[in-house]
């Protein structure tokens, strides 16, 4: 059971955890319903919230009537915004030009801009009470003009959302690398479209949590936080509540998934921890799954159109894009509005060799719930529109799929390569991933089998989809261009107590990826102790001055770099102070799986021993040898690190029903060195499924009037395991990147690839019959459509 | 609202609390009960995170009145294993890696429990369909698929 755990120790060889399938260790706590998710967190005499949510998308509020709610019994208090005028609306900064912030209240003051944006507050005795209250609160509101679509939102004379965004237009910004629109008149090919993703949730199955607790004596706030970003929430709570950080904890608990949506600062989470300190009582707020729909930060929505220029061998020679992103109605904190639609345009090119490029985006605010950082971020719909444009160039030219690709991917030779948004690739496998992905596919018997299903009424697609993406970003490139936080650095610290155990403590904040496990394996071969013997504190903003969280795929390399190195860094005092115990040379003294020892001789002693020597025997070390056993290291990779793949997708298409069942999916990856190869599988495999849904069930439907359609998960669908085939992952170490662990990162990629895979398996699948797939999801209802529009053609 | 006093039989013992009768049993199980292992993730039966055993039957303890626990045996995640001494299935989903960040999971956990005792899971398709009724969305799975096969497999004295 214990397998990978139990190793023997060896006395010459330090045990080696990295590269293990180490049996995590949150799992016990987790499995017995033992963990501790912020719902869960039950205090003294606290207080309950019920949000009043906007049920128009854009509207004037004329009046609040909270007479009736505030005679209910139970109910402490109702507020609005006028409650809440001595805190400052969240306002995203850029120091991007051509970049409008937006100003979001705490409540709606005024006006609503979205249907679920928080309206009015009840705080009762129990939830149930809050919620009686907050029904009996009667908002009237007069409707105003609203553009929903973001194109007729950025149409001259459409109605303003915000005073402060000029024709709705958030950003825009334009990428340029030689000169694309000629090089495209010239190309003896073009293929060209104009590709959407719908607007989706991420849909984490805990939904957003809040509880604070308020400290009377100290004045002190602890917020209890289903966040990513502990870190980030702690210093824009402490400057919108003017409170020092030492008495400000966020504390992110055991956290049931995140995905993005879990990842930007929310008005709940200000107004529980100033409710608490104004109330001076612990508040709760539970998010039910209509608020999550409504009211988390939404992944996607743009219209890609673009053009891609080939020449006589399938070359490719331009890419240009017009990108039109919907990001709602406020642009989120800390990240602003360009995360999703700037990225679009950075990745479009791919991993492939483009020569000259031009993408521009334009963001427009639109009256629906804002957009944030959705696993992939941005990357998801450039793959999905490059590689429908590959796959249509590859018809075009009479190729096979892998080898157009094969033709124009980034050589190992001619690695670092910068693409035309300027963002540069180091060595990282894309032909191999594509040649794995390649032989597992084995075109020439698919082929064989696809025209023998199609002549029984079943067709079959295959899909390929080639990408690469930047992960562990350093600090020389922000996430987000131009925000004011630094996501590029991290911070272990790593201490041997007076018992001798060891506790690594950092600013990460986990919700699902192991890194408990992770961290503990890295440590543990570091320093020589085993995993089960290392003790990781993560999300508590008290236990580390600075650190942001846990997101764009950063915590292994970055998080897992600054262990390394704080570790190697404690090693020394460990070896040294050892040394002096054995009467030896420091470089003769070896650990491993918790013991001290020097080979070939008797020296040996556990940590305890090693601590009470340092800390607690006065006699056995000199008195300026008693060091604290504790080493702070920071990393900073500075740039990313490159991180690559191909998917492949299967489908069949029931040629009567239209049903498009994913009957096989592979992955071939290279995320450098695996810390633990499980985790990496069920990373991938959570990505991949993640991905599938993106394709084929996932939408945040909205009318013409800005109502969401889709607000429960009987509208809004995601895969099931009787949706999902057996996923197939190959793992390819090319060069390891040059940082401490040669990790790269991995925790988005199967979002990225899949959704461009399987657009593309399915448009193999309905070839013969003229149509592909621009839009997805791509459902039976929508297939039908595309069949019967071009039938009528 | 007046409460109403609910006595029934919680993994083995007997408890009483009361309780107002509109109050759902996943509220009353976490708030009440202070059993928090029994997770909500959507308050409208979908997800399955609250999937508890009613009398040895899966149900919804979020579609489900506190006052339809009273006389009743409730089984929740808390009755399965220990930290320290993990159930079988506990053991299979940790040796799979079949959780990740576990709010769904003593969901599938009591799901499992039940469809090993009445459904045969010949092939991994069935695995499949039996687990549809519960959502998760980190691990895509494929994890847990290969977790309940390998209790199958035991189960029916199968070696791998």
């Amino acid at each position: 059971m214990t397998d990978a755990l139990a190793l023997a120790p060896v006395e010459t060889v330090r045990p080696k955890y990295i590269g293990k399938p180490v049996q995590r260790l949150e799992d016990p706590r987790l499995l017995a319903g033992a963990g501790r998710y912020t719902a869960d967190i039950q205090l003294d005499r606290m207080l309950h919230l019920a949000f009043v949510r906007a049920d128009q998308a854009h509207a004037e509020i004329r009046a609040i009537d909270t007479n009736a709610a505030a005679a209910m019994p139970g109910v402490v208090a109702v507020l609005t915004a006028a409650d809440f005028a001595d805190v400052a609306d969240l306002v995203a900064t850029s120091r991007m030009q051509t970049y409008n912030a937006t100003h979001c209240p705490l409540l709606a003051r005024d006006r609503v801009r979205y249907v679920g944006e928080a309206v009015a507050i009840v705080v009762a005795a129990d939830r149930y009470r809050a919620e009686d209250a907050a029904a009996a609160i009667a908002v009237d509101y007069a409707p105003l003009a609203a553009a929903i679509d973001p194109a007729a939102a950025l149409a001259p004379g459409a109605p303003q959302l915000h005073p402060e965004v000029p024709g709705n237009l958030v950003l825009e910004r334009e990428f340029r690398t030689g000169d694309a629109a000629a090089a495209i008149a010239e190309a003896a090919h073009v293929v060209e479209g104009t590709f959407r993703l719908a607007r989706k949730s991420p849909l984490a199955i805990e939904t957003r949590a809040y509880v604070a607790d308020y400290d009377r004596g100290r004045d002190a706030i602890t917020l209890f936080s289903s966040t990513q970003i502990p870190g980030v929430v702690r210093d824009a709570l402490a400057s919108l509540l003017h409170l020092p950080g030492n008495r400000l904890r966020v504390v992110a608990p055991d956290v049931g998934g995140g995905f993005g949506g879990k990842g930007s600062l929310y008005v709940e989470e200000v107004i529980v921890a100033a409710l608490a300190r104004r109330l001076e009582r612990p508040v709760k707020y539970v998010g039910d799954r209509l608020e999550d729909l409504t009211s988390t930060s939404q992944g996607f929505d743009e219209v890609v159109e673009a053009r891609l220029g080939l020449d006589a061998e399938g070359r490719f020679v331009a890419l240009e894009a017009e990108v039109i992103g919907d990001i709602g109605a406020y642009s989120i904190y800390p990240w602003t509005a360009a995360l999703e639609p700037v990225q679009v345009v950075s990745f479009l090119p791919g991993p492939y060799r483009i020569a000259a490029y031009r993408g521009r985006v334009r963001a427009a605010t639109t009256p629906k719930p804002p957009t944030g950082p959705y696993r992939g971020v941005g990357r998801p719909m450039a793959v999905f529109a490059l590689e429908r444009l590959v796959d249509m160039a590859a018809v075009r030219l009479g190729l096979p799929p892998d080898e157009i690709r094969r033709r124009n991917l980034v050589r190992p030779e001619d690695f670092p390569f910068r693409i035309g948004s300027g963002i540069r690739w180091d060595r990282s496998g894309f032909l191999e991933c594509l040649d794995a992905a390649s032989v597992a596919a084995d075109l020439t018997e698919f082929r064989r089998r696809q025209a023998e299903a199609r002549a029984a009424g079943r067709w079959l697609g295959i899909g390929f989809a080639s990408y690469a993406e930047l992960t562990g970003i350093g600090s020389r490139i922000a996430v987000a261009p131009g925000m004011p936080i630094n996501t590029g650095s991290e911070t272990a610290t790593i201490r041997i107590d007076a018992t001798g155990a060891v506790t690594a403590t950092f600013a990460m904040a986990s919700h699902g990826q192991s890194l408990e496990t992770t961290l503990a394996q890295i440590v543990a071969e570091e320093l020589g102790v085993r995993p089960q013997d290392v003790a990781v504190v993560q999300g508590d903003t008290d236990a580390a001055a600075h650190g942001t969280g846990t997101y764009a795929s950063r915590s292994a390399v970055i998080g897992g770099g600054a262990a390394i190195r704080a570790t190697r860094t404690l090693l020394g005092k460990v070896k040294a102070a050892a040394a002096l115990l054995f009467d030896v040379d420091p470089a003769e003294v070896e650990t491993g799986d918790g013991v001290i020892f020097v080979p070939g001789t008797n020296h040996r002693i556990d940590f305890a021993d090693l601590a009470r020597a340092v800390y607690s025997d006065m006699a056995a070390l000199p008195h300026d040898a008693r060091a604290t056993l504790e080493a702070q290291e920071s990393f900073d990779p500075r740039l990313g690190t490159t991180t690559s793949a191909t998917h492949l997708a299967e489908v069949e298409i029931d040629a009567e029903t239209l049903a498009i069942r994913l009957t096989r999916f592979f992955v071939a990856e290279d995320c450098g060195r695996m810390i633990n190869p499980l985790v990496v599988d069920g990373q991938v495999h959570g990505g991949v499924v993640q991905g599938i849904g993106v394709a084929l069930l996932e939408e945040l439907q909205f009318d013409e009037t800005g109502q969401i359609l889709s607000a429960s998960l009987a509208d809004y669908l995601i895969p099931t395991a009787a949706e999902v085939p057996s996923l197939g992952v190959a793992h390819l170490e090319t060069e390891l990147p040059a940082n401490p662990g040669g990790f790269r990162g991995m925790g988005e990629g199967g979002t990225i690839g899949a959704p461009a895979a399987i657009a593309n398996a399915v448009s193999d699948a309905v070839a013969h019959l003229g149509v592909g797939v621009a839009t997805l999801p791509i459902t039976p209802s929508k297939l039908a459509r595309l069949l019967a529009d071009n039938e009528k053609e | 609202m007046s409460e109403i006093d609910i006595t029934l039989t919680l993994n083995g013992e007997e408890v009483r609390a009361r309780a107002e009768p509109r109050m759902l049993a996943s509220d009353f199980l976490r708030d009440r009960l202070r059993c928090t292992g029994t997770h909500v993730g959507c308050e409208h039966g979908v997800c399955g995170a609250c999937t508890i055993r009613l009398d040895g039957v899966t149900a919804r303890a979020c579609l489900l009145f506190a006052a339809q626990l009273d006389g009743a045996r409730v089984d929740t995640v808390e009755g399965l294993g220990t930290v320290r001494n993990l159930h079988p299935i506990q053991e299979a989903f940790r040796r799979h890696h079949a959780l990740q960040c576990g709010f769904c999971t003593p969901g599938f956990l009591m799901t499992v429990a039940e469809i090993l005792e009445t459904h045969p899971l010949r092939t991994d398709e069935e695995i499949r369909d039996a687990l549809s009724g519960n959502l998760c969305r980190c691990t895509g799975y494929e994890h847990i698929v290969r977790a309940v096969r390998d209790l199958v497999d035991a189960r029916d004295g199968v070696t791998a």
